[in-house]
């Protein structure tokens, strides 16, 4: 029993070691690619254009709800002027980096799995290495890059609009003195909490683009299917292991931060 | 002298199938070698092999006294020896067009400037009767035209050695007759060094200098073409009697070269 365990985070530990490894092949793939800026480009169309919609309208139901939650808690106790203060710093500290990930993940992890796997299976991959063509910096790199642009800006625009979704039901539908509300977000934010979501946001976007990547990559080594089966479990798999990987990171990053 | 490709004691298993079993093989520089032998005897995973793509379990492959291995992670290099694959399925990316699969080692692993590569692939497309078909996807291509963008890409770097893997399977006459002669042709002017998978027994021999017959996980016969009709080899006739050896051969293929 213990011996599994141990065994289990052992192979936990190695494969996290080999996810660095290939991201940070990718990386270093990417600098030596010719067409960067083109390769960049359609990479931030992928992750960052595409999520665009799906982040936007998850902010805005999640501030929605926050108000409506917040409001009624806060409420009991008198201190609903609190309103905007607690819809803020959550937002900024913790809702909006894993949810715009897990959103991300959900939307562009799954596809870019399921597209290496498919890449992998064809024999695309191999075609790439007998022209000499380095396969991780190719596929792989542009869109660890992206990832670094985009989640920053991804997380920023789930917390502006979470915000005003707070907004929307604490003044506008409940009773929260607008001027409070807004004053009290600008009161309490401190560079700080942006700071922590902000390092939130990269470490996440390179930790599920990485672990996406790597499954579909190497859907013939870590698949217990070949073939197009091996393909959906690679792509299952990415999107299991980066949300669970997102809120552990989140948990550690967290304890660190305050 | 020392073969330009030189392959000794090369073993591969997949589970307990052994597939290849001590297969030795000389390549000459700028030769064409033919691999025949049945389905599902290990062709393509030889071919694999000397690309690097698999990892052998035992031998050495020396490419111009390089150990394959060495010799590919040189390959960008002015030292290294050039090299292309073309795959018995294609590989093609079906996210680019056909220009652009063409297109894709020039442009990323050469330092040719985009009007060059846009003649060159031009050129080449307009050969393998493929201008028409430049901006259509590989989904959208019948067989034997992704058969052709493939072997497009395989050649339009010019490169010093290519393998291909049945690079007529599923053509028709006509088109198999011009993809040989289109090998034939590049070998001439930039004298690269082939080894080919082939099922188009005679058709092929037109090209090839030497005809390695893979059966058992090794190379059964090697020699020259001709010496192919004089071998008392039982099992090898038998295979090649199956594959229609028998007619004509120049019946069939009227003269080229
Ligand atoms: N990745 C692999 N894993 C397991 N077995 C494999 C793998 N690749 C090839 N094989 C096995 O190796 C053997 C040789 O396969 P290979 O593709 O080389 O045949 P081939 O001679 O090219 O046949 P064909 O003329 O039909 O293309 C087959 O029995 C095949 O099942
Ligand atoms: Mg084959």
């Amino acid at each position: 029993m213990i011996r599994t365990l141990g065994r289990s985070a052992l192979s936990v530990v190695f494969e996290l070691g080999e996810i660095s490894l290939f991201g940070l092949g990718a990386l270093r793939g990417f600098f030596a690619q010719r067409g960067r800026l083109a390769k960049l480009t359609l990479a931030i169309h992928e992750i960052g254009v595409r999520c665009f919609p799906i982040v936007a309208t998850v902010g805005l139901f999640t501030g929605l709800v926050m108000g409506l939650q917040l409001y009624y808690t806060l409420v009991k106790f008198g201190a609903e002027s609190a309103l905007g203060t607690a819809v803020a710093l959550s937002l900024i500290r913790e809702l909006g980096p894993v949810l715009t990930a897990l959103m991300v993940v959900g939307q562009a992890g799954s596809a870019m799995a399921s597209e290496l796997g498919i890449q992998r299976n064809d024999e695309q991959i191999d075609a790439l290495q007998t022209m000499s063509i380095d396969p991780l910096g190719f596929l792989v790199g542009p869109r660890l890059v992206a990832t670094l642009i985009c989640f920053p800006i991804l997380t920023a625009v789930f917390d502006l609009i979470g915000i005003f979704g707070g907004y929307l039901t604490g003044s506008v539908l409940l009773n929260v003195d607008a001027g409070v509300y807004w004053n009290r977000v600008f009161e309490s934010v401190s560079w700080a909490d942006v700071q922590g979501g902000y390092i939130k946001s990269l470490v996440f976007g390179l930790l599920t683009i990485s672990i996406c990547a790597y499954r579909g990559f190497n859907t013939h080594r870590k698949a217990s299917f070949p073939g197009v089966r091996g393909v959906s479990e690679s792509a299952t798999r990415a999107v299991v292991w980066s949300s669970v990987m997102v809120l552990a990171a989140d948990y550690l990053i967290t304890s660190f931060l305050l | 002298m020392d073969a330009f490709l030189k392959i000794r004691g090369l073993k591969k298993h997949f589970g307990d199938k052994r597939v290849l079993d001590g297969v030795d093989l000389d390549v000459a520089a700028a030769s064409v070698t033919t691999i025949i032998g049945k389905s599902g005897i290990g062709k393509s995973v030889l071919l694999k092999c000397i690309a690097n793509l698999l990892q052998p379990d035992a031998g050495t492959i020396q490419l111009d006294g390089q150990a394959i291995a060495q010799s590919r992670r040189r390959a960008n290099s002015d030292a290294g020896v050039s090299f292309s694959y073309m795959f018995q399925n294609n590989a093609l990316f079906d996210s680019l067009s056909t220009f652009d699969n063409v297109a894709l080692p020039l442009r990323e692993a050469t330092k040719l400037g985009r009007a060059d590569i846009q003649q060159r692939v031009s050129a080449m497309l307009q050969q393998l009767e493929l201008s028409d078909a430049a901006d259509r996807f590989p989904g959208e291509l019948s067989g034997g035209m992704k058969k052709r963008v493939a072997l497009g890409r395989a050649l339009i770097t010019k490169p010093q050695v290519v393998l291909f893997d049945e690079p007529t399977t599923g053509l028709d006459p006509e088109r198999k007759y011009s993809v040989f002669e289109m090998i034939a042709d590049y070998r001439e002017r930039f004298g690269f060094t082939a080894l080919l998978v082939s099922h188009d027994i005679p058709e092929v021999f037109e090209i090839s200098d030497q005809v390695a017959w893979l059966d058992g996980g090794r190379i059964q016969f090697c020699g020259p073409p001709e010496a192919l009709n004089s071998e008392a080899q039982t099992a090898l006739s038998g295979f090649l009697s199956k594959a229609n050896y028998g007619r004509k051969a120049s019946a069939q293929f009227g003269g080229t070269q």
